[in-house]
């Protein structure tokens, strides 16, 4: 089975402080850790996994700057097989949508039978496997958190619906689904692992190469700043020595019915 | 002509979801003077049902009825929407499991622009409707725009719009099936697997000690169960805990795990994401303990404290035993 998986580097929220820097035209993106986006691994597991069942490749792909190879290559010390970057200055400032035709025209060169995006990225949006699914017209579906080959024609997908509940489909091949985290537990990559797929050769495919014009990636939707709402009234903050504060805690506890 | 907004309306079992009445209110928001219309799909009895009750909230209702909309696969429901909005149709889905599956791909055949998870709208302006969204688990928000000459896809959050409860629409429904095309489609939807019964049903609970990333490491979910035992508390928690399997699906809170109604929430170590607290209704009592300043379930906690949980949870614990 080929399997693409797409991927994203985004700045990690668990070793940064987001916050809108002095013009509030973005975020601060000084000294910013990057990591792969956290519901992509639990996708490249997946596709790792079926690979070894079934057999066939796992291909990484991201539309990004030169810097995104760096989780093409951790997603490759993973398991995967091959990686992509797609990379052009046309591609910057582009949407969700244009993303989304970018890696349809890369896809539309390979032959691949099951394309596998995270169920969402940084911005929230989780809308570039649904976009590109309708693009190719194939079946999409999204928050998977549970998958199975039945053969090479079609899949059993599970997805995350509301109260825990599952709803379970068949999908014929090709399609899209995004991962929901919690799928599997990807696996550990260690510096020896990157280090050994350091000298692996990543394409970079430009717009020229995907024969992209500056119209197909032109944004639909436009940010136009960054900034943070004024607070609420919010929580009553209990301040003082740890030891003031439990006391006020425990007597709030207590009156509030807390602590039976 | 004023502006037509439609509305997707979500049901089950012949009733309509909370969201329903939400978004008038959220389609009242991007243009007042906007003609609001209900799109139910769906089949039979359980349709007709919901289609009445809309008739009260929406002037306008499109009824779908085909035997293979009983269950709402987003493939096919998407090719029945095609078949029936206009081509400048703006369109509003709420921002939950299904509008995820529908909405992104329904943009593209609608050749529109797609504005997700949107909190709040600031208007149209000429063709541009802007609009608030969050980025980074709600640490910052963003002003987005689009051209909505040609149509949009929108999909609210749920519980970001007062629900509309006029009910003084006295509304028409429409049927619509006969516009809906051919709905074949290579995904084909099986059953439902309901979520297995855990052995503490937290949606009974009247005190829960709920835990989050902040925990760390598995070890660590001792002093939590120390807490909920001097507290006489029951355990639950956020995502990221089901998710590393340190606590079973059953014990999580949000809108894909359990809905809560708790007369006091102790959210150790949970930053609060909208998908989290989506599981908290009744308006509990909210103690959060976080470490970071800026987490954004200080914004709706009651009280809050900004500590690792991981060193104050046991001085806490001691403090309530040495009180009995």
């Amino acid at each position: 089975m080929e399997i693409l998986v797409c991927v994203k580097r985004v700045p990690d929220t668990s070793e940064n402080e987001i916050e809108v820097n002095s013009k509030g035209t973005d975020i601060d993106r000084d000294d910013l850790v990057y990591s792969v986006n956290e519901w992509d691994n639990y996708a490249v597991e997946e596709a790792i996994q079926i690979r070894d069942k079934v057999g066939g490749t796992v291909t990484v792909i991201t539309v990004g700057d030169e810097e995104a190879e760096e989780v093409l290559r951790r997603e490759m010390a993973m398991g995967a097989d091959k990686g992509i970057l797609l990379s052009d200055e046309a591609f910057e400032g582009t949407d969700g949508r244009g993303i989304a035709a970018i890696l349809k025209a890369e896809i539309e060169k390979g032959n691949y039978d099951l394309i596998l995006t995270g169920a969402q990225a940084d911005d929230g949006a989780g809308q570039v496997g649904g976009m590109l699914a309708a693009m190719l017209d194939v079946p999409y579906a999204s928050l998977v958190n549970y998958l199975e080959v039945i053969d090479d024609k079609k899949i059993k997908a599970g997805r995350e619906i509301a109260g825990g509940n599952q709803e379970m489909n068949e999908i014929e091949l090709p399609c899209v689904l995004s991962i929901q985290t919690g799928i599997n537990e990807p696996r550990y990559v260690g510096i020896r692992g990157i280090r050994k797929v350091a000298s692996l050769d990543i394409p970079v495919r430009t717009a020229g190469d995907l024969g992209l014009d500056a119209s197909a990636v032109a944004p639909k939707v436009n940010r136009v700043d960054y900034f943070v709402p004024e607070p609420g009234e919010g929580a009553e903050m209990l301040e003082g020595s740890t030891e003031e504060i439990i006391e006020k805690l425990v007597e709030i506890l207590k009156a509030k019915g807390g602590i039976k | 002509m004023s502006r037509q907004v439609f509305a997707y309306i979500l049901h089950k079992e012949g009733t309509p979801d909370d969201t329903a009445l939400e978004l008038i209110t959220a389609a009242k928001k991007i243009d007042p003077d906007a003609s609001v219309i209900a799109v139910v799909t769906g089949s039979g009895d359980n349709l007709n049902t919901v289609c009445n009750e809309m008739t009260a909230s929406y002037s306008e209702v499109w009824k779908v009825d085909h035997a293979d909309l009983a269950y709402p696969n987003a493939e096919l429901v998407r090719k029945a929407l095609v078949g029936i909005l206009p081509k400048d149709a703006v369109v509003l889905v709420p921002h939950e499991h299904f509008g995820l599956d529908l909405s992104p791909g329904l943009s593209v055949k609608l050749d529109a622009p797609y504005l997700p998870d949107v909190v709040d709208f600031e208007g149209v302006e000429g063709d541009t409707l802007k609009v608030i969204r969050q980025e980074f688990s709600g640490m910052v928000s963003t002003h987005v725009q689009a051209d909505i000459s040609g149509g949009v896809v929108i999909t609210p959050r749920p519980g970001s719009f007062q629900p509309d409860e006029s009910k003084s629409a006295g509304g028409q429904a429409t049927d619509k099936s006969g516009e809906i095309g051919d709905l074949a489609s290579t995904r084909r939807y099986l059953e439902i697997v309901e979520a297995e019964v855990g052995e503490v049903d937290i949606t009974k609970s009247d005190v829960l000690v709920s835990v989050g990333r902040g925990i760390e490491d598995q070890d660590n979910l001792e002093i939590i169960e120390e807490l909920a035992e001097a507290m006489g508390a029951d355990i639950s928690c956020s995502r990221p805990i089901v998710d590393a399997k340190w606590l079973e699906k059953s014990r999580q809170v949000g809108t894909s795990g359990q809905t809560v109604k708790p007369k006091v929430y102790m959210a150790l170590g949970i930053s609060g994401s909208f998908q989290h607290m989506g599981g908290i209704k009744g308006s509990p009592f909210i103690v959060a303990v976080n470490k970071n300043p800026k987490a954004p379930i200080f914004q709706v906690a009651d009280v809050g404290v900004v500590a690792d949980i991981l060193e104050f949870v046991p001085e806490l614990t001691e403090g309530i035993a040495e009180e009995k």
